[in-house]
């Protein structure tokens, strides 16, 4: 057994693993965030994509002790005060589903993608998301709404899903 | 599928994972950055007692630049290999072929190092680690040796690094200035090539003064086309001589037919990369 600690979408947990322990096991089967789901074996399918310090990471090919001392951002983990993140919600808007397994991988690849190419063609969305499956191929849409996705997290695109309780209040900063 | 249980430790220097692999005897193993290793031992093709991670340990990661060697760490991701400077600069073949492996979550964790040492025939660094002529260097108990790149790849998933032996850096000469294609075929996304040819190239006053062609997947190991090479130098540049020197490509050659290409075919597809990549390294 290793002792692990590990910040999984802003909480602390510690844990005795076993070594052999994949950290998607770990967050399903320990942590009960079974959002994050597993698609194959073969490290192929993308289903299990998570975020390991900022950088996006399929958590079936990471070891549960390789994420001691980490942060851990799940599909769980997007939602703000309700909202849903602004890739989420153009997911919904974009029917970028069909049975829905690939989404929270689909999700997770997304947001890495637009973090580094904020305006992405076409061409960089089906290159940024080629680690992910969809078994039910339904490529088109998932494109779409990560370039919907991209116009809508524009600074100053969608001024009211941004709380202004996240702001310090003017005036009030020292 | 979960792998079988082993032992895990997370030295934070070379000598302690030297030593701990030393131990650990036969059935030890290096984890780098897992993208080869864990689905191995997912699919319990590998059974380890004991796991010796290489990610504690500063000093294997990062680029940088040692008089005319550029040395990158064997820790250093693929990502951090796309984007470093000194790459960029100087040796541009590394980084195109880097740009190719697999999809971005497998670049975010996999290695240099770990690409190298795993020396999969498909791989996609290992003939660009051959046509730049670059030095690895492997740290045993007995200290540091460095091994030049044309003797580090021995055979199919075999390489000169031995028992209790760990590589720790790779040293690239400097190629400042010359151009630089990584001309990869395969069929869909996040796949291995079938071919690819990496190809880096110096051109002065519209000649071709220097040329360096490795090839990927055209044999058990990398394959060095040295017929190509020669051809092309003190060549005009133009689309017809470099597919004329192209036409030398599969020589010395042996690839495999599988279920993605018959040899013939691999050897074809070799000389069509192989004009493709220098005409766009020299462009
Ligand atoms: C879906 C998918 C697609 C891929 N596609 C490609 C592709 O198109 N092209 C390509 O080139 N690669 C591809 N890869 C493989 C990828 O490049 C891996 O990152 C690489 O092969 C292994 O690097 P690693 O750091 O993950 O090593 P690991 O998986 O950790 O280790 C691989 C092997 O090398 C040994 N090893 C690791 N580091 C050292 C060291 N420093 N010294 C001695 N031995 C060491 C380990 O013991 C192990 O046997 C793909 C992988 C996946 C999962
Ligand atoms: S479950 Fe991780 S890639 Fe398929
Ligand atoms: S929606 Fe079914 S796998 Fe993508």
């Amino acid at each position: 057994m290793a002792r692990i600690r590990t910040t999984v979408d802003g909480l602390v947990y510690e844990d005795d693993v076993e070594p052999r322990m994949l950290l998607v096991q770990y967050l399903r089967e320990r942590l009960g965030k079974t959002g994050t789901v597993i698609g194959c074996d073969t490290s192929n399918c993308g289903a299990c994509t998570v975020h390991l310090d900022g950088l996006s990471v399929k958590s079936c090919s990471v070891l549960a002790v390789q994420a001691n001392g980490s942060e851990v951002l799940t599909v769980e983990g997007l939602e703000r005060d309700g909202q849903l993140h602004p890739v989420q919600q153009a997911f919904h808007d974009n029917h970028a589903l069909q049975c829905g397994y690939c989404t929270p991988g689909m999700i997770m690849q997304s947001i890495d993608l637009l973090g580094d190419n904020p305006d992405p063609s076409e061409h960089e969305v089906r290159e940024g998301i080629e680690g992910n499956l969809c078994r039910c191929t339904g490529y088109q849409n998932i494109v779409r709404a990560v370039q919907d996705a991209a116009q809508k997290m524009k600074p100053g695109a969608h001024a009211s899903t941004s709380s202004s309780a996240a702001q310090p209040v003017a005036g009030g900063g020292a | 599928m979960i792998p079988a249980s082993f032992d895990y430790v997370r030295p934070t220097s070379v000598d302690e994972a030297v030593q701990a692999l030393v131990e650990g005897g036969d059935d030890a193993k290096l984890l780098a950055g897992g993208q080869s290793f864990i689905p191995v031992l997912r699919l319990r093709m590998g059974d380890p007692s004991l796991v010796v991670d290489l990610g504690g340990i500063p000093e294997l990661r990062g680029v940088r630049e040692e008089g005319d060697q550029i040395v990158v760490g064997a820790m250093t991701t693929h990502h951090e290999v796309t984007r470093d400077d000194l790459l960029a600069q100087h040796v541009a073949l590394i980084q195109e072929a880097t740009k190719t492996v697999a999809d971005p979550q497998v670049r975010h964790r996999g290695t240099l190092g770990g690409a190298l040492a795993h020396a999969d025939p498909a791989g996609d660094l290992a003939a660009p680690t051959l046509a730049l002529d670059a030095e690895l260097v492997v740290v045993g108990q007995n200290g540091e040796r460095r091994v030049p790149a044309a003797e580090f790849f021995e055979d199919y998933f075999t390489t000169a690094i031995g028992p209790g032996e760990i590589l720790t850096a790779i040293r690239f000469p400097k190629y400042t200035g010359w151009g630089a294609r990584y001309e990869k075929f395969n069929r869909v996304a996040q796949a291995w090539s079938i071919v690819a040819v990496a190809a880096t190239v110096k051109v002065e006053g519209g000649s071709i003064t220097d040329a360096r062609i490795g090839l990927t997947n055209m044999a058990g190991t990398p394959v060095r086309a040295r017929g190509v090479e020669t051809a092309l130098v003190g060549q005009t540049m133009s689309e017809e001589t470099v597919r004329a020197a192209a036409q030398a490509a599969a020589e010395g050659t042996s690839p495999t037919s599988d279920a993605d290409a018959g040899s013939d075919y691999r050897e074809h597809l070799a000389r069509v990369l192989t004009g493709r990549a220098v005409l766009a390294a020299a462009g």
